[in-house]
């Protein structure tokens, strides 16, 4: 049987650096992938590049047995991504700000203010994004996937700027997203306690 | 757990993309007043410099104001898409189900609604100072309403195109006026030979097929432009 999402054969450079080459993996649903490498070995590449935005100069990655680049927007419609960059307009609010994912991708059957609850953001609902810490919008980047109604997450170091009790949540999430049969991609290079089936990849 | 994006329509892209966009300029509107203030700025000032002779006025008027309201245009362009390239909601755009020309579509039209429209209804008071007629003042707001939509078409292809680049602002201005010309020479003229009393109708066709004809097709190179800028 093939995987959900697999890979063959990477090889990925940017400007005249080579990243890897070679590179595969295999996905599938309720399992995780983790990258990691120091500071610069092109997890964030990687990332990018799984999800379309830059080429890779050898390999294709297959999504349902399809290459993703002949398959866009099936493969789009089943992600959503947590980049460094939180992708927020500044100055509206963050239930406008969240609101407009609506029309970007499919929403869950989540409730908005349990999730805002839950991720305890629902007091910063009228504020724009722009008066919220930097640890705050990650937050919100969190809710835009638990908002979401797609099997595959991509997460490029997801506990960046999070306090402890932060870092623990975007576990706990992770791993009910695995539970409930979701994927994930993470790239991380603190440790990350999240159970199942963890595949991992070290960049060199 | 279903995957497949039956939700998220194509219709639903283009509004909200617009809609957002539209929020963002009502909650900054120095970002749309800028260029409204340079057009009025540069037609009011012109018939200070040239003198208070209604025929010299009534000759260049048309000129001057197409001119003016196409350098505002092209000063508006240049933050199309940078914001959203800098805070990383290009990214979110690009990776998302809805076709990205879609999604480009909306952000021109908000564009347009924002930068062209502003400059058709404020015209008919700066010819105010050109002394023009007040048929000749309608002439001129219908080729800017044409023309600036073609405009804001064209631009969002060089503003897409320009977008990765650090001061792409005179290399957008490069790609875009070869082919603004034609847009500039038909506008202008079309009123001045209405002025004269002559008819309108060739010119008007001609900036409504060029509208068409970037609406056809503008949208499609913007994202293809987009995913090239973006790598």
């Amino acid at each position: 049987m093939t995987a959900r999402l697999s890979a063959d054969g990477l090889t990925l450079f940017r400007g005249e650096r080579l990243l890897f080459q070679g590179l595969s993996f295999a996905l599938n649903p309720g399992e995780l992938l983790l990258l990691e490498g120091q500071n610069g070995s092109g997890k964030t590449s990687l990332m990018r590049a799984i999800a379309g935005l830059i080429e890779f100069e050898d390999g294709d990655v297959m999504w349902d047995g399809r290459p993703v680049r002949l398959n866009r927007p099936s493969f789009y419609g089943s992600l959503v991504w947590m980049q460094h960059r939180v992708g927020f307009k500044a100055d509206l609010t963050l239930v406008e700000n969240l609101r407009f994912e609506s029309h970007l991708r499919a929403q869950s059957d989540e409730d908005f203010d349990q999730v805002l609850d839950r991720l305890s953001i629902s007091r910063l609902k009228r504020l724009p994004i722009r008066s919220l810490s930097a640890g705050q919008q990650r937050r919100v980047a969190l809710a835009r996937m638990l908002l979401s109604k797609v099997p595959l997450w991509l997460m490029d170091e997801p506990f960046t700027n999070l306090d402890r009790q932060g870092r623990q949540l975007v576990m706990d999430v992770t791993t009910e997203h695995l539970d409930r049969g979701g994927m994930c991609i993470m790239a991380a290079h603190q440790d990350v306690d999240i159970g199942g089936n963890v595949t991992k990849i070290v960049l060199q | 757990m279903t995957n497949e994006d039956s939700s998220v329509g194509l219709m639903s892209g283009v509004l909200g993309v617009a809609r957002r966009d539209l929020l963002l300029a009502w909650k900054r509107p120095g970002d749309i007043l800028n260029p409204l203030f340079f057009f009025a700025m540069v037609a009011a000032l012109f018939p200070l410099a040239v003198g208070p002779s209604p025929e010299q006025l009534q000759f260049s008027g048309p000129a001057v104001m197409w001119v003016a309201a196409l350098l505002a245009m092209l000063l508006s362009l240049n933050s199309l898409f940078l914001s959203d390239f800098e805070d990383g909601s290009l990214d979110q755009m690009l990776t998302s189900p809805v076709p990205l020309s879609a999604l480009a579509l909306g952000k021109t039209l908000a564009h347009w609604l924002t930068s062209g429209l502003p400059l058709v209804v404020v015209a008919p008071v700066v010819a105010v100072t050109f002394q023009m007629p007040f048929f000749v003042t309608g002439y001129l707001m219908l080729t800017l309403l044409l023309g600036t939509i073609s405009l804001s078409l064209l631009g969002s292809v060089g503003a897409a195109l320009t977008v990765g680049l650090h001061r792409g602002t005179a290399l957008l201005s490069l790609l875009i006026l070869p082919l603004a010309m034609p847009i500039l020479i038909f506008g202008a003229r079309t009123v001045s030979l209405v002025a004269a009393g002559d008819g309108a109708a060739g010119g008007l066709y001609f900036l409504a097929a060029y509208a068409v004809l970037t609406l056809s097709f503008a949208p499609f190179a913007t994202a293809a432009a987009l995913r090239i800028s973006n790598e």
